[in-house]
């Protein structure tokens, strides 16, 4: 420490060659060495003198940041001419030129033709200061509005539901942390020291439509008794096992994927502690992954992309929340090995048990599944070439076998040497053998393709992102073949890399998403209007034809109301989703139309919104 | 007639050089009462009560040997005469640079003679109610610009150069072998000695033994003297001395330590037995050892006072009686009308009702023993206007919040969106209708916050149509083509670092880089006055809680106290040994509270220019200071991130706030002063519950006569909440009368 000082404060002197330069420079030729020294040593001396003045300067105009200007305040005080033309709001860059053996630093001004200036359109005017009021605080809590900082950070968040001892800062606490923050009171009053301000729950985050909304939810879930937990963002996810498991029950897949994709917006939610919820948020998330039935016509309707959606999020929780303490991913991997070995398991559970497994990564994949490939195989085998037992049991091991196909075809590339001998796979693996074969062949060639960039591949890589709407209005009838599902379209998962070179690939869709995001963010508020009317009596829903135009109506009644209400309270936004829960009947329209584009969307957006820094005095200053 | 002269001499010289300041108490030149509306003003009783004798001698032969200098002989004479100064005497001591004279001048005269010079300077014939308040000169000797070859020269006796290292490390070896209960106190000395040492190698061209010296030992230095060291690093030659500040204060002011009487007869015993008299000759020339008698006291007793550039404050220092309580409210009947329920009812919120007692019954009270008389200082009448406006924040305190840790304030922050030119200052009015910001391009702008827009007064011509009988007269001044929200002033030819209100809306006050400080009207938004005499950049300012007088303080080390009606300094606060930074008025408008880059805060009387407390303690620049409503305690912020607290009367300070993590450029305590919230430029404002930090202190016997002071270290526990803004430096605070708290500052888009 002593040491560091002493490097700090020892006195630096500029070098004389630079004396030298400058005398140079104003037509000194030659300068003795004793007076460069004498100089140098002088100069040293008067600059640090200046540099502490300006100092002065920099503090009493409240910045962090010297700027010329500082420094030309204070030759002023020394009496000095200050320098001219080296204005500068921003950093100077330092930079050399070595010319004759010296190093030089130079101030870099290009020179600058004066036809050019004035030919060029003048700039826009620079906005005049103007004023804005905003609440840091109500009564003692922070409203969690965009001119704020998002409410806690992480860190924060997990010393409070770490360390619940740990004097909680009045101000930072969050309605979510109250439980354990109670126990913390309880033991805090033993020590009759700590006392805990236990604040009257303020609801003042929550808008009166934003509580209308979850009381109404939390009534069609799970009755009344529970619409107090509604009172906190975080709180949603309580909500979340308690739709999920209502809506396995009632087989309503819109509502699922929407849940799924909430969850999926929570855990991109970068300020968020959502570790505290995993307990909730995991079962729900197993549960869109393995249920039997998840659909109320499971031969027709897509829930095969749910759970293949609903086991990347559950491969992006582990990899993101698994510790040591947890254990998460073990304990997810066993209960999926447990159905997977279980003969009795259905189809779809076997599918989402495989689908789980394969999410977690390449060495999971190469222990648990492609020694179970051959098995696998002969069930598959059973059911194809067996009699016909019925059309779902058929799907289903089509599916599964696609799957096993598609995943274990990049493994098999990557761990097995060449060449591809179909026989030798047939005896590997059985049943399977011969089409693994041909997909290993194909993988292989397409990694060579892809010039060795592809970190995971997906066959379903091809499907460009804007055909996803399109194809989705196109009706149920495409379920039979394992299309691109609703639940890609925000294909943002964390292990999905954008693959660049692929000249069959879409371009990455970063600029169209956000358009797109933010009409539609907009949007969404307003569906919660139109929604929460439909449960008064008159179904919107049921207005709209199934058809594939049915998507304009409800676009163009969203962007008519983008002002309706103003993006400042993003929370609303995952709100939307689980609304038609009531309206058992409708949800095989529901399923079709309404999740198309829109939702997912705006759920993206919410969480954009929540994210972006200083919306209001962004959009003032540019 | 030569009086006159010597006045404008001194001012001259005053201005031209800056004050290089001496002494604290310095001279006490108080005047007697002219004819005034306040017939009975207590000027005349106030002697320089505090103020040694003998330093007033000194002061008076120092001008004495100014004059003989200038050949202003009448001068000399007639200054001689007044004092009852024997020219041998001046001689003696004029010789015997130290002084240690008889003591026999008569203060009284001296001043009567001084402020006869200022009465014909200032030559006022005043409206307002004050007497001709005088210049009270900083130390006038020092003026003279002191030859920096005769304050150095005390470092002209030389030992060995090599030894030095060999004395320091000598006592360094000495110290840390002591008993532990002395080290602390003993090593206090360490800095010191090492930067006079280091001095003196300097002073006498021993280049290369400074720099080892420097090398060795500025190690071991506390690391609160960075600042300081950085700047002696620098210095490595005789010629860089000169003009040097920093050096200059290091002469000039005696480095104060207070030690106890044991640790100071091991000190001296462990000197005399070494013959070590190269430190024994520097601790008594530089150093003012503080002993007294008790308990050594620990490290960090020691480590919170220290840190200031010229040691702790002199136990005397803070002896002075304040009179810190506030002044009795002048007696206003408040029509009772049934407006209020009305209000109340328009309100909508269910508020807590406040009890009658806190708002009208306090103000029939006796008044506060320690209040200062009601015309201690002789303050403005109120208009009618004033007495509205009184009316109004009556009726307004009785629908305030009763803050506490359990009822928060809300915030409500004002952001300055595009403020490229930088926001330097921002102040509020009381009534918070009003927010004026002062920007680095120089100008100032002054917003309305409420829906009222700003006009300005109509043309002479146009003001002549109008009918100055009629009822609404006040309304038809007023030129509605100019309403506006916001209103630019131009005027200022660098950055405005400092703004505030007028109490009665009318003026504002803004102070620059330029030296000026300009008193705009807000009637016709346009200059009044310049206010020149820093002639260095003028860092704060502000307006007495009564108006008419204001304060200011800037680069030139001096704060300065003003009257809107004169363009000369009524007072001259000097002491301070670096920059003033922020300067603030008592409630009771008596005192005046300024805080400085040399780390300390002083206390001022209005009434005599007397610096009444020293308050040490802060390890960094201090940029912001509050009094609390009671004016009992005072709140200082500074570059370390701390809010330290004080007591004024006892001179103490209490409290010490953790938790800002950057320079607190503003305090503001509540209305009541249940709660302080502390604005930094780490984008937070912190509240903090002030009360419990007041009532915690223990202010013993033993404390009070010796000044140790054992801080609880529970700034966690009185925060009350942190509110972070996104990217917003919180450069002011403000509580409405109805206990809102407004903040402001400038957004900031990197």
């Amino acid at each position: 420490m002593a040491e560091e000082r002493r490097q700090k404060l020892c006195s630096v002197i500029l070098p004389t060659e630079s004396m030298k330069a400058m005398a140079e420079s104003v037509g000194v030729g030659s300068l003795q060495e004793d007076s460069c020294l004498a100089l140098s040593e002088e100069v040293s001396y008067r600059i640090k003198e200046i540099a502490q003045d300006a100092l002065k300067f920099m503090h009493h105009g409240k910045r962090r940041k010297l700027t010329t200007g500082d420094i030309d305040h204070a030759l002023k005080l020394k009496n000095v001419e200050p320098l001219y033309g080296f204005q500068s709001q921003e950093f100077i860059p330092f930079r050399f030129a070595s010319g004759g053996g010296r190093e030089l630093h130079f101030y870099e001004e290009k020179e600058v033709d004066l036809s050019d200036i004035i030919n060029t359109p003048l700039p826009r005017v620079p906005l005049d200061v103007s004023l804005k009021a905003h609440w840091l605080s109500i009564d003692g809590v922070q409203p969690a509005i965009p001119e704020n900082p998002p409410p806690v950070p992480k860190e924060q968040q997990k010393t409070d539901s770490t360390e619940p001892l740990k004097a909680v800062k009045p101000g930072q606490e969050e309605e979510g942390s109250i439980q354990t923050k109670g126990q913390g009171a309880s033991s805090a009053e033993v020590k009759g020291k700590e006392k805990m301000r236990m604040k009257p729950r303020s609801t003042h985050e929550l808008s009166v439509e934003q509580q209308l909304y979850y009381k109404e939810i939390t009534e069609a879930c799970v009755g009344s008794c529970e619409a107090k937990r509604a009172v906190c963002v975080c709180n949603k996810c309580y909500l979340f096992l308690f739709q999920v498991r209502v809506n396995v029950v009632q087989n309503n897949l819109a509502l699922l994927i929407y849940l799924m994709r909430m969850v999926k917006a929570l855990m991109d939610n970068p300020t968020l502690y959502l570790e505290k919820y995993l307990h909730e948020l995991i079962p729900a998330v197993v549960t869109c992954i393995v249920s039997k039935q998840l659909c109320l016509r499971p031969d027709v309707d897509n829930h095969w992309a749910l759970r293949d959606f609903a086991a990347r999020l559950m491969a992006q929780s582990c990899k993101t929340f698994s510790t040591t303490t947890n254990n998460i991913q073990s304990r997810i991997t066993k209960t999926f090995t447990k159905a997977l070995l279980d003969d009795k398991t259905q189809w779809t559970t076997r599918y989402g048990c495989i689908a789980g497994l394969a999410e977690l990564g390449h060495d999971v994949i190469k222990t648990l599944i492609i020694p179970r490939l051959s098995v696998e195989g002969a069930r598959i085998k059973a059911v194809m070439d067996g009699p016909v037992v019925s059309n779902i049991d058929k799907i289903g091991a089509d599916h599964v076998q696609s799957l096993l196909l598609k995943h274990c075809a990049s493994v098999v590339a990557k761990t097995r040497p060449l060449p591809d001998m179909v026989d030798q796979y047939k005896v590997d693996y059985g049943y399977l053998g011969t089409m693994l074969c041909s997909h290993v062949v194909k993988a292989r060639a397409q990694a060579a393709f892809q010039a060795q960039t592809v970190n995971r591949t997906t066959l379903t890589i091809t499907q460009p992102r804007p055909t996803l709407s399109v194809s989705q209005s196109g009706l149920s009838t495409s379920s039979g073949s394992r299309a691109p599902s609703i639940i890609k379209v925000p294909s943002s998962l964390t292990l999905m890399s954008t693959r660049p070179g692929t000249p069959t690939q879409p371009s990455p869709p970063a600029t169209k998403y956000i358009v797109m995001a933010t009409s539609a963010g907009a949007a969404s508020t307003q569906q919660v209007i139109t929604l929460s009317s439909s449960q008064s009596g008159s179904p919107v829903t049921s207005t709209v034809p199934s058809t594939p135009t049915s998507l304009q109506p409800l676009v163009k009644l969203e962007s008519g109301n983008t002002g309706a209400v103003s993006g400042s309270r993003p929370l609303q936004k995952y709100i939307v989703v689980s609304l038609p829960s009531s309206s058992s009947s409708l949800e095989n329209k529901s399923s079709s139309v309404l999740p198309s584009s829109t939702s997912p969307i705006s759920m993206e957006s919410a969480v954009k919104l929540e994210r972006s820094e200083s919306p209001a005095a962004n959009t003032q200053s540019h | 007639m030569a009086a006159v002269q010597d006045g404008q001499m001194e001012l001259d010289a005053e201005k031209e050089t800056k004050p290089e300041i001496l002494s604290d108490g310095t001279s006490n030149l108080s005047g007697n009462t002219a004819s005034g509306t306040l017939s009975s003003s207590p000027l005349t009783a106030a002697p320089a009560g505090g103020a040694p004798k003998m330093e007033d001698q000194q002061t008076l032969i120092a001008v004495l040997q100014f004059l003989k200098r200038n050949k202003l002989t009448d001068s000399v004479e007639i200054l001689r005469r007044e004092a009852g100064l024997g020219e041998d005497q001046e001689d003696s001591q004029a010789t015997d640079g130290s002084g240690g004279g008889k003591g026999d001048v008569d203060g009284g005269d001296a001043n009567s003679l001084l402020s006869r010079v200022s009465i014909t300077s200032a030559a006022a014939p005043q409206s307002m109610c004050d007497s001709p308040l005088m210049f009270m000169l900083s130390a006038a000797g020092a003026d003279d610009q002191p030859d920096v070859s005769v304050v150095l020269s005390a470092y002209s006796q030389q030992g060995d150069p090599s030894l030095y290292q060999v004395y320091y490390s000598g006592l360094k070896n000495f110290i840390e072998s002591v008993l532990d209960c002395h080290r602390a106190e003993l090593s206090q000395l360490f800095y010191p000695l090492f930067v006079h040492m280091y001095l003196e190698l300097v002073y006498n061209n021993h280049e290369n033994e400074a720099k080892a010296f420097f090398e060795k030992f500025s190690g071991d230095q506390e690391c609160y003297y960075q600042d300081d060291l950085r700047v002696l690093c620098g210095l490595t030659k005789k010629e860089h001395l000169k003009g040097n500040e920093v050096l200059l204060d290091f002469r000039t002011s005696r480095f104060v330590l207070r030690i106890s009487r044991d640790s100071y007869q091991l000190l001296k015993r462990h000197l005399q037995e070494r013959h070590n008299n190269q430190i024994w000759n520097i601790i008594q020339e530089h150093l003012y050892i503080d002993i007294f008698d008790g308990m050594p006291r620990s490290k960090s007793q020691i480590d919170s006072m220290s840190g200031s550039l010229a040691g702790e404050g002199k136990r005397e220092v803070n002896k002075a009686k304040v009179f810190h309580g506030l002044l009795k409210e002048p007696e206003i009947e408040v029509p009772l009308d049934d407006e209020d329920d009305e209000a109340e009812n328009e309100e909508g919120k269910p508020k807590k009702k406040k009890t009658k007692k806190d708002s009208l019954g306090s103000k029939s009270k006796k008044q506060d023993p320690n209040a200062p008389q009601q015309n201690r200082i002789p303050l403005p009448e109120l208009k009618d206007s004033d007495k509205l406006d009184k009316i109004m924040y009556m009726k307004e305190s009785t629908k305030r919040i009763r803050l506490g840790p359990e009822n928060l304030p809300s915030i409500c922050f004002y952001t300055f969106l595009n403020a490229y030119q930088g926001l330097t200052a921002v102040d509020f009015t009381d009534d918070s209708s009003l927010l004026a910001g002062g920007f680095a391009d120089s100008t100032v702008r002054v917003w309305s916050v409420t829906p009222k827009k700003l006009r300005k007064v109509k043309s002479a011509a146009d003001l002549n149509m109008i009918d100055k009988e009629s009822d609404d007269v006040l309304e038809r001044i007023m030129d509605e083509k100019t309403a506006s929200e916001s209103k630019i002033l131009y005027g200022h030819s660098g950055p405005v670092y400092g703004v505030s209100f007028s109490p009665d809306r009318n003026y504002l006050l803004s102070s620059s880089e330029d030296g000026t400080v300009r008193l705009w009207s807000l009637l016709t938004f346009t200059c009044l006055v310049g206010y020149k005499g820093h002639n260095y950049p003028v860092w704060d300012t502000q307006f007495s809680p009564f108006g008419y007088y204001f304060v200011s303080g800037g680069h030139d080390r001096v704060a300065r106290l003003w009257a809107t009606d004169h363009y000369q300094p009524l007072r001259i606060f000097a002491g301070h040994l670096a920059d003033v930074t922020c300067t603030r008025f008592h409630p009771n408008s008596n005192y005046v509270a300024t805080g400085s880059t040399d780390r300390t805060i002083r206390l001022w009387d209005v009434l005599n220019g007397n610096c009444v407390r020293i308050f040490t303690g802060h390890k960094g620049p201090i940029h912001s200071l509050a009094f609390s409503p009671n004016g009992k305690f005072l709140a200082s912020g500074s570059t370390d991130g701390r809010v330290l607290l004080w007591d004024i009367g006892h001179g103490l300070m209490i409290g010490e706030l953790k938790g800002h993590t950057d320079t607190i450029y503003s305090l503001k305590f509540s209305r009541d002063g249940e709660i302080l919230a502390s604005g930094s430029m780490d984008n937070t404002v912190r509240l903090w519950n002030s009360m419990k930090a007041f009532d915690e202190v223990e202010t013993d016997d033993f404390t009070a006569t010796t000044g140790h002071i054992h801080l609880p270290d529970n700034s966690q526990e009185l925060l009350l909440g942190t509110y972070h803004s996104k990217s917003t430096p919180v450069t002011h605070l403000h509580f409405t009368r109805r206990n809102l708290l407004l903040a402001a500052g400038a957004y900031n888009s990197q």
